[in-house]
C-alpha cells in the first residue's frame, strides 16, 4: 500500500528528487539519507533513462553519470530496497523502462520476440521493494491505462503532471487518473533551477484548488524564498530537483568527498524545508486542505 | 478536442502520445489544425500547398525509367526522382506542409531537427519561403559529417544549435528539439522531419509525403499501363518510403492505421510488393552491454518500445535503455522508425529488408557511373537492395547456399519485373563521406580516391 498520504500531513510537503547512482550507488545512498535528515517528506528516486526529454542540462548530465557508473533497474530496485529511510519513495522515470522491464533482451535479434512485457512486472517489483508511487513524464493521462492498471492491482500511486498550457478538458481526465498528489509544473520547458519563481504557479494552483489530492509544486524551485512564495501561492508540497542534483554536480567536478556533498545537501534541504515551514506558519488560511 | 482523440492516432498498437503533459495541448491543436486544413482543405490550404509545391518545389518529379540498370537486371527499372525536388531530397514536402501549416495556425516560429541536413535544409528553404524564423538542431557527430547541409541552413538564415548529448546523431537532436518546443510551445511549431513522433506528425508527414506515391500510380499507368509490382524505398524514419507506399496500402490496412483522406480500397493496392530497406551497417547484431548497434535496423532487429512520442520498434538493450546506431548514411542513423511502417511490417504489407553500408556505398558509385544521377548514400541503401537480390554476382553465388538460393528467388520474385526505387536525395552533400569511407574499404567499383586527398 502506498504511503504518500503520510507525506502530506499539517505541514508543506518537501519532496526532493535525485537520480540513483549519481555519481554511484553507495553516494547516493548517503545522499538520500542526508535529504531525510534534512526534513523530506518524501523522495523522487530518479531512474536514469536515456533519452530524458522533460530534462534540462542540470539532469540530463546526472543520467548521463549515472548511467556511466552501471545503474540498471535492476540495480535501482536493489538500492531502494536496501535504503534505510522513514518516508514515501516515489520512482521517476520514463516510461519505455517500464513498458519493458522483464523482457529477456531488447531486440528481435532474429527471434521474432519483439513484444514488450508491459509494465506491469515493473510496478510489481517496485511494489516488493518499497516504492509508493511513480511519476512519468512522458506518460500522459490519455497512454496511462495500462500503468494505471498495475499500479491498482499493487497498490501503489500514479502521480501526474498539471502544466501550464494544460486545458480545462485536460484537468478533467487528469484529475480522474491522479492519485498521491498531483505535481504542478511551475512554469513551461524543462526541470533546471531558476532565479525566481514563475507567476504561472499561483494561477495553476487556483485552477486545481477544489481537488483532493495535495498539489506538490517542482520545476524551478532553488531557494527556501522560493519555497516560500510557492506554499503561500497553496501549494501542499514543493518539489526540488535541479537545485540539489546541482550539488552532486559539484562534488563530482571537485572531486569533493562524498560527505562533504551530503553535508550540503542536508544544509540545502533544511534552507528549502524551513522556507517551505516558514510561510505555512505565516499564512495558514493558505493551507488548502 | 476531447482528450479520447488520441484513439485514433494508434496503428494497431504503435503509434499514440508519449510526450510531456506540457506539450499536449499543442499536439491537440495541432491535430484539431490538421484535420481541418490538411484533410479538409480549409481556407484553402491544399491548394495553396500543391501550388507551391509545384512553383517553389518543383514538383512533379519525374518517373524516369532507368535504362543501364533495367540492362543490368533484366528487368524494368524505374526511378522516383525525389533527388529533383528543390533542395535535393523528398524532404521539402513536409517541411513546406508544416511551415506552411504553421501560418495558417499563426505561429511565430520554427523549430526543427536535422539528422543528414536534409531535413533543416529543407526547414529553413521553406521558412525563408514563408517568412518564417528557424531554429534548427543538429547532432555534433552530424554537423561534422554533413558540412554542405549546415553551409545551406545558414544562409538561408536559420539559427543552428549544435547538439552535444549522447554521439551527438539525429536521436539526441530529436530530443532537444522537443526540450526547445516544451518551453516555446506557445508560439512554437516543431517541424517533425519524418514519420516519427506523437500523433499526430506519423499520420500527417505520410500524407505530405504521399504525394510521391500519387504521382508513382499516375506516372506508371501513363507509361506502361499497369502499375509497378514492387516499390523499394530505404527508411530511416521512414517518411520516404510512407509517402512512396501510401497510395499503394490499401484502405483496410490503413483502417487501423489512422484515417486518410477519403481514398477508397482500391483492387490493385494489394498487387504492389512494398520494400522497406533499413540501414544495415556494418552487422546486424546489437551489443546490448556497450549499448551500441552498429546498424540502424529498427523494423528489422528491434524491439517494441517508446520512442520520442511513439510506440514503435526500437533498437534498445535488454533494459529498455535507446542504444547508439549507426549507418554510414546520416539520414537513416537512428534508432527508431515510423510507427506506421513498424504495423505495416507485423501486418506483413510491407517487407523489411536491409543492405551495409559497403553495400551501400557500392550502390552510390554505380548509379553515378552508370546513370550519371549521384544518389544520396540514404537512397543508395534501396538502390543497393536490389542489386543484392538481382545484381550480376548473386546470380553467380547460386547453387551454393540451396537454402539461401531460395530466399533470394523468393525476393527476386517480390520485386517482380516492373521495379520502382525511390530515389529519395541527391548525394552532394554526402561526396565529403563517400570519399572518406570509400578510401576506407575495398569498393570494387569506386574511382581512385586518392586524387582527393585531403577531401574537398
Ligand atoms: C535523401 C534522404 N533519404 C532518406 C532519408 C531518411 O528519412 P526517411 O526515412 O524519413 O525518409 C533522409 C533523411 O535525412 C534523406 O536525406
Amino acid at each position: 500500500m502506498s504511503r504518500l498520504p503520510s507525506a502530506f500531513g499539517s505541514e508543506p510537503a518537501f519532496i526532493p528528487y535525485l537520480a540513483v547512482g549519481d555519481p554511484d550507488i553507495p553516494s547516493s545512498k548517503q545522499y538520500v539519507e542526508a535529504l531525510v535528515e534534512g526534513g523530506a517528506d518524501c523522495i523522487e528516486l530518479g531512474l536514469p533513462f536515456s533519452e530524458p526529454i522533460a530534462e534540462g542540462p542540470t539532469i540530463q548530465k546526472a543520467v548521463v553519470r549515472s548511467l556511466s557508473g552501471g545503474i540498471t533497474p535492476d540495480a535501482y530496485f536493489e538500492f531502494v530496497d536496501d535504503l534505510d529511510v522513514d518516508v514515501p519513495l516515489v520512482c521517476m522515470t520514463y516510461y519505455n523502462l517500464i513498458f519493458r522491464y522483464g523482457a529477456e533482451s531488447g531486440t528481435a535479434a532474429g527471434e521474432g520476440d519483439y513484444a514488450a512485457p508491459g509494465p506491469r512486472p515493473f510496478v510489481k517489483r517496485a511494489a516488493e521493494v518499497g516504492i509508493d508511487g511513480f511519476v512519468v513524464p512522458d506518460l500522459p493521462a490519455e497512454e496511462a491505462d495500462d500503468l494505471r492498471e498495475a499500479c491498482d492491482e499493487f497498490g501503489l500511486d500514479l502521480v501526474f503532471i498539471v502544466a501550464p498550457t494544460t486545458t480545462d478538458d485536460r484537468l478533467e481526465t487528469i484529475r480522474e487518473q491522479v492519485s498521491g498528489y498531483v505535481y504542478v509544473q511551475a512554469r513551461l520547458g524543462v526541470t533546471g533551477a531558476q532565479a525566481d519563481v514563475s507567476d504561472q504557479t499561483a494561477e495553476s494552483l487556483a485552477r486545481i484548488a477544489d481537488w483532493d489530492v495535495p498539489k506538490a509544486v517542482g520545476f524551478g524551485i532553488s531557494s527556501g524564498d522560493h519555497a516560500a512564495r510557492v506554499v503561500e501561492a497553496g501549494a501542499d508540497g514543493i518539489i526540488v530537483g535541479s537545485a540539489l542534483v546541482d550539488i552532486v554536480a559539484d562534488g563530482v567536478e571537485n572531486d569533493r568527498p562524498t560527505a562533504e556533498v551530503a553535508d550540503a545537501l542536508r544544509e540545502k534541504a533544511r534552507e528549502l524545508k524551513e522556507g517551505a515551514l516558514r510561510s505555512a506558519k505565516r499564512s495558514p488560511e493558505t493551507d488548502g486542505r | 478536442m476531447s482528450s479520447d482523440s488520441s484513439a485514433d492516432g494508434k496503428f494497431g498498437e504503435y503509434g499514440g502520445q508519449y510526450v510531456p503533459e506540457a506539450l499536449m495541448p499543442a499536439i491537440e491543436e495541432l491535430r484539431d489544425a490538421y484535420e481541418r486544413y490538411v484533410l479538409e482543405n480549409e481556407d484553402g490550404f491544399v491548394d495553396e500547398f500543391r501550388q507551391r509545391l509545384g512553383q517553389f518545389g518543383g514538383r512533379p518529379t519525374p518517373l524516369q525509367h532507368a535504362e543501364h540498370l533495367s540492362a543490368r537486371y533484366d528487368r524494368e527499372v524505374y526511378l522516383k526522382r525525389e533527388d529533383l525536388v528543390h533542395g535535393g531530397a523528398h524532404k521539402l514536402n513536409n517541411a513546406l506542409g508544416q511551415v506552411l501549416l504553421a501560418k495558417y495556425m499563426g505561429k511565430e516560429r520554427i523549430v526543427a531537427e536535422t539528422g543528414a541536413g536534409q531535413h533543416g535544409t529543407a526547414t529553413a528553404m521553406a521558412a525563408a519561403h514563408l517568412d518564417m524564423p528557424c531554429e534548427i538542431y543538429m547532432g555534433e557527430t552530424d554537423i561534422q559529417r554533413q558540412r554542405p547541409n549546415v553551409f545551406r541552413m545558414r544562409i538561408n538564415g536559420a539559427d543552428l544549435n549544435p547538439v552535444t548529448a549522447g554521439r551527438g546523431t539525429l536521436k539526441e537532436a530529436i530530443s532537444e528539439t522537443m526540450r526547445d518546443w516544451a518551453t516555446n510551445v506557445d508560439d512554437t511549431h516543431y517541424v517533425v522531419g519524418s514519420v516519427v513522433g506523437p500523433a499526430p506528425f506519423p499520420e500527417m508527414v505520410r500524407e505530405f509525403q504521399s504525394v510521391i506515391s500519387e504521382e508513382v500510380r499516375k506516372q506508371a499507368k501513363e507509361q506502361f499501363g499497369t502499375l509497378p509490382d514492387s516499390v523499394v524505398a530505404c527508411a530511416g524514419g521512414g517518411s520516404n518510403t510512407m509517402g512512396a507506399f501510401a497510395e499503394f496500402v490499401d484502405s483496410e490496412a490503413r483502417s487501423a492505421s489512422g484515417r486518410s483522406s477519403g481514398r477508397s480500397p482500391r483492387e490493385d493496392d494489394e498487387d504492389v510488393s512494398l520494400l522497406a530497406v533499413e540501414a544495415g551497417g556494418s552487422s546486424l547484431a546489437v551489443d546490448e552491454e556497450e549499448g551500441v548497434a552498429p546498424n540502424s535496423a529498427s523494423l528489422s532487429t528491434g524491439g517494441q518500445g517508446v520512442l520520442h512520442g511513439a510506440r514503435t520498434k526500437v533498437l534498445q538493450d535488454e533494459w529498455g535503455q535507446i542504444v547508439e546506431s549507426h549507418s554510414v548514411s546520416a539520414g537513416l542513423d537512428y534508432a527508431g522508425v515510423g510507427p506506421e511502417l513498424a504495423y505495416l511490417v507485423d501486418e506483413d504489407r510491407v517487407s523489411a529488408v536491409n543492405v551495409g553500408d559497403d553495400a551501400a556505398l557500392e550502390a552510390f558509385h554505380r548509379l553515378s557511373q552508370e546513370e550519371g544521377i549521384i544518389p544520396a548514400l540514404e537512397s543508395s541503401h534501396a538502390l543497393a537492395y536490389v542489386e543484392k537480390v538481382l545484381g550480376p554476382e548473386r546470380s553467380a553465388a547460386t547453387g551454393a547456399a540451396d537454402a539461401d538460393a531460395e530466399v533470394d528467388d523468393e525476393a527476386a520474385e517480390l520485386l517482380g519485373d516492373r521495379i520502382v526505387i525511390n530515389l529519395s536525395g541527391r548525394g552532394d552533400k554526402d561526396l565529403e563521406t563517400v570519399i572518406e569511407e570509400t578510401d576506407k574499404r575495398d569498393i570494387p567499383n569506386a574511382p581512385d580516391m586518392s586524387e582527393f586527398a585531403g577531401g574537398l
